[in-house]
């Protein structure tokens, strides 16, 4: 569902360019729990923001369930990343002015849906993640744990294909860094595909492939 | 399908919301810029109508001559002649006096004292409330009479009846045959506070021995400049140009209603200005608004929102603070309108259409001057507003 051919990522900076990946090449199966591991500052969330629509490759090819994305416009591009995709970040990205409810819904009021339903289909979101009780809080009323679960079910409810998350845990403590894995792989059980990226070996492990980033090129493949 | 303007509104709200005290000073631009633009056409419409009013409360079918060369007089003749032209219907001297007047104890200085004959009532639409009115055979006779304008008659008698008493005009005692009711000041002075004697009695009392001012009522307004250039001619043939000055009050009220019109214009203009400035402190706020939201925006880019959602999310705000500034004002500006009118006794008020405009103009300042920062806030790309601090 997910294809990249030769992507590469420069960044121009006044007289300095920088070329952050170099040529990256994946290949995300339908279902798949794909790992991207690597140290910091290898281009892992360059790769992430590429494959969420949010930025464009320099160079190469990103197919989408079959389609080249440089061929959409800004409109279909927001389209995608309002349907298609889910992504969960490392600062969680909760509008704090909102609460947990007012934030899972806001895709729904991005698609058009009308009320009724955005308001079942937020509260079965927040349910899925065992936040029902308290979907009236606003963001600095939880814990680290409990947004990045907000923030979770927000990339859920649209019913994405992918969900998408860049380093969902380095903000958070063990505990709750094992609750929010531990539902991410629950998600992938029911056969949503997930591309994680992680600095955690031990997530590396809980997932199908993975592939380990260095300086902007892919340096191991592992397909378990 | 996209999100519903009800959604958009609905954001817009909770954001302005959200930051009560700066939405309020921002808002403070525009609604003393709506405000003050209601306040001060309202004023200047107000103004007019009263201008207008009091000019047309006078008749609109007035001439008043004057003779500005100090050589030449009206004479008798001069005076049955004009009142043969056609379109005159009638004619009175108009001979203005100032001369203290006394009853008893009772002291008025500085009244002003009118010779006129028998038309000079009806001519300016005046009316008695009691006695009776000057006539032929006071003018010929030189009576000693006298009508007393509705104050004069009650600072001199009070209550009381002042119809067969004898007050004195500078010294002189006069008969007081009637008293008027009270009239409409016009813009040439207090027509209550004042006197009218027989013309030809104040002429031998106050050694005025020729006429220079008379009033001439046309037959009816549609005539009347016809009837002016007729009187213009007689006068011209006789006496030569630039010795006369002849008052038309159709002239008058258009010159009159220009210079309102041009003032009003003026006073609404110094106002939409102050509220031009309200509109760039909504600019300067939402600039503010959208460079600390630039996260939040990249967060809703990233969850699905297109070009056109951040670009009416931050618009609406913009004419939200706007338009509720603006109804605001304008309910401000009907309220102190209605202060001004009711203690300076002047008729203003805001017409349907000023404040249709002023409402209309502060939405569209807030569309405005909320563009800029909102087409900044719509055209960040997801990524670099994701990445900001
Ligand atoms: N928008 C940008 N402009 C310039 N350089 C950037 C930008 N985004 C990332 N970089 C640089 O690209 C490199 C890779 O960044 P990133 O993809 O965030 O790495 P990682 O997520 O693996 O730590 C870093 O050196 C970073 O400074
Ligand atoms: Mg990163």
């Amino acid at each position: 569902m997910i294809l990249l051919d030769k992507v590469t990522k420069t960044y121009i900076m006044g007289e300095i360019e920088l070329t952050v990946l170099k040529g990256i090449s994946i290949d995300v199966r339908e279902g798949d729990f794909f790992s991207i591991i690597g140290p910091s500052g290898s281009g892992k969330s360059t790769l992430m923001n590429i494959l969420g629509c949010l930025d464009v490759p320099t160079s190469g090819e990103y197919y989408l369930d079959g389609q080249e994305i440089s061929t959409y416009s800004e409109n279909d591009l927001a389209k995608i990343r309002n349907e298609k995709i889910g992504f969960i970040f490392q600062k969680f990205n909760l509008l704090p002015k909102l609460d947990a409810f007012e934030n899972v819904e806001l895709p729904l009021i991005y698609r058009g849906i009308k009320s009724k339903r955005r308001k079942e289909e937020t509260e079965i979101a927040l349910d899925s993640v065992g936040l029902y009780d308290r979907m009236h809080h606003k963001p600095n009323e939880l814990s680290g744990g409990q947004q990045q679960r907000v923030a979770i079910a927000r990339a859920l409810v649209g019913n994405p294909s992918v969900l998408l998350a860049d380093e969902p845990t380095g903000n958070l403590d063990t505990k709750s860094g094992n609750e929010v894995l531990d539902i991410l792989e629950s998600l992938n059980r029911k056969g949503r595909t997930i591309i994680v990226i992680t600095h955690d070996f031990e997530v590396a492990d809980r997932s199908k492939t993975e592939i380990t980033l260095r300086d902007g090129i892919i340096v191991n493949r592992k397909v378990k | 399908m996209n999100m519903s303007l009800k959604n958009t509104l609905k954001m817009a709200i909770k954001s302005i919301l959200s930051n009560k005290m700066r939405t309020f000073l921002t808002m403070l631009g525009i609604i003393i810029g709506v405000f003050s633009v209601i306040v001060m056409v309202s004023m200047g419409q107000g103004a007019t109508a009263s201008v207008t009013q009091s000019i047309e409360g006078m008749g609109s079918n007035l001439l008043n001559i004057t003779l500005t060369d100090r050589t030449i007089r009206f004479s008798n003749d001069n005076l049955s002649e004009l009142s043969m032209l056609e379109g005159v219907h009638m004619l009175s001297p108009n001979i203005n006096w100032v001369a203290p007047v006394k009853y008893g104890l009772n002291n008025e200085a500085g009244t002003s004292v009118v010779g006129v004959n028998e038309n000079y009532m009806v001519i300016n639409g005046y009316t008695m409330m009691t006695g009776r009115l000057i006539n032929p055979l006071d003018i010929e006779n030189r009576n000693k009479v006298v009508l007393l304008g509705s104050e004069v008659s009650e600072s001199l008698f009070g209550q009381f009846n002042p119809i067969g008493e004898s007050i004195s005009l500078s010294g002189i005692k006069y008969t007081v045959v009637g008293v008027l009711e009270e009239n409409e000041n016009t813009l040439f002075g207090d027509n209550n506070n004042m006197v009218l004697v027989p013309y030809t009695t104040g002429m031998r009392q106050f050694r005025t021995n020729s006429i220079a001012s008379i009033t001439i009522q046309g037959t009816d307004a549609a005539s009347i400049d016809k009837t002016q250039s007729k009187i213009e001619t007689y006068l011209m043939t006789l006496y030569g140009t630039d010795t006369y000055r002849i008052f038309n009050q159709e002239q008058l009220l258009s010159t009159l209603n220009e210079i309102t019109g041009v003032l009003t214009l003026l006073l609404g203009g110094i106002a939409g200005i102050s509220l031009l400035v309200g509109g760039i402190g909504i600019m300067n706020i939402m600039l503010v608004t959208v460079s600390e939201r630039t996260r939040e925006i990249g967060v809703r880019k990233a969850i699905g929102a297109r070009r056109s959602n951040i670009l009416f999310q931050f618009l609406i705000e913009s004419s939200v603070i706007s338009g509720i500034g603006g109804i605001i004002g304008i309910m401000l500006g009907i309220l102190v309108n209605r202060i001004i009118s009711t203690a300076f006794e002047i008729p203003i008020s805001a017409s349907m259409q000023v404040i249709l405009i002023a409402f209309l103009f502060s939405l569209f300042i807030g569309v405005f001057f909320g563009m800029y920062p909102a087409n900044k806030a719509s055209k960040l790309k997801p990524v670099d507003a994701l990445r900001y601090e």
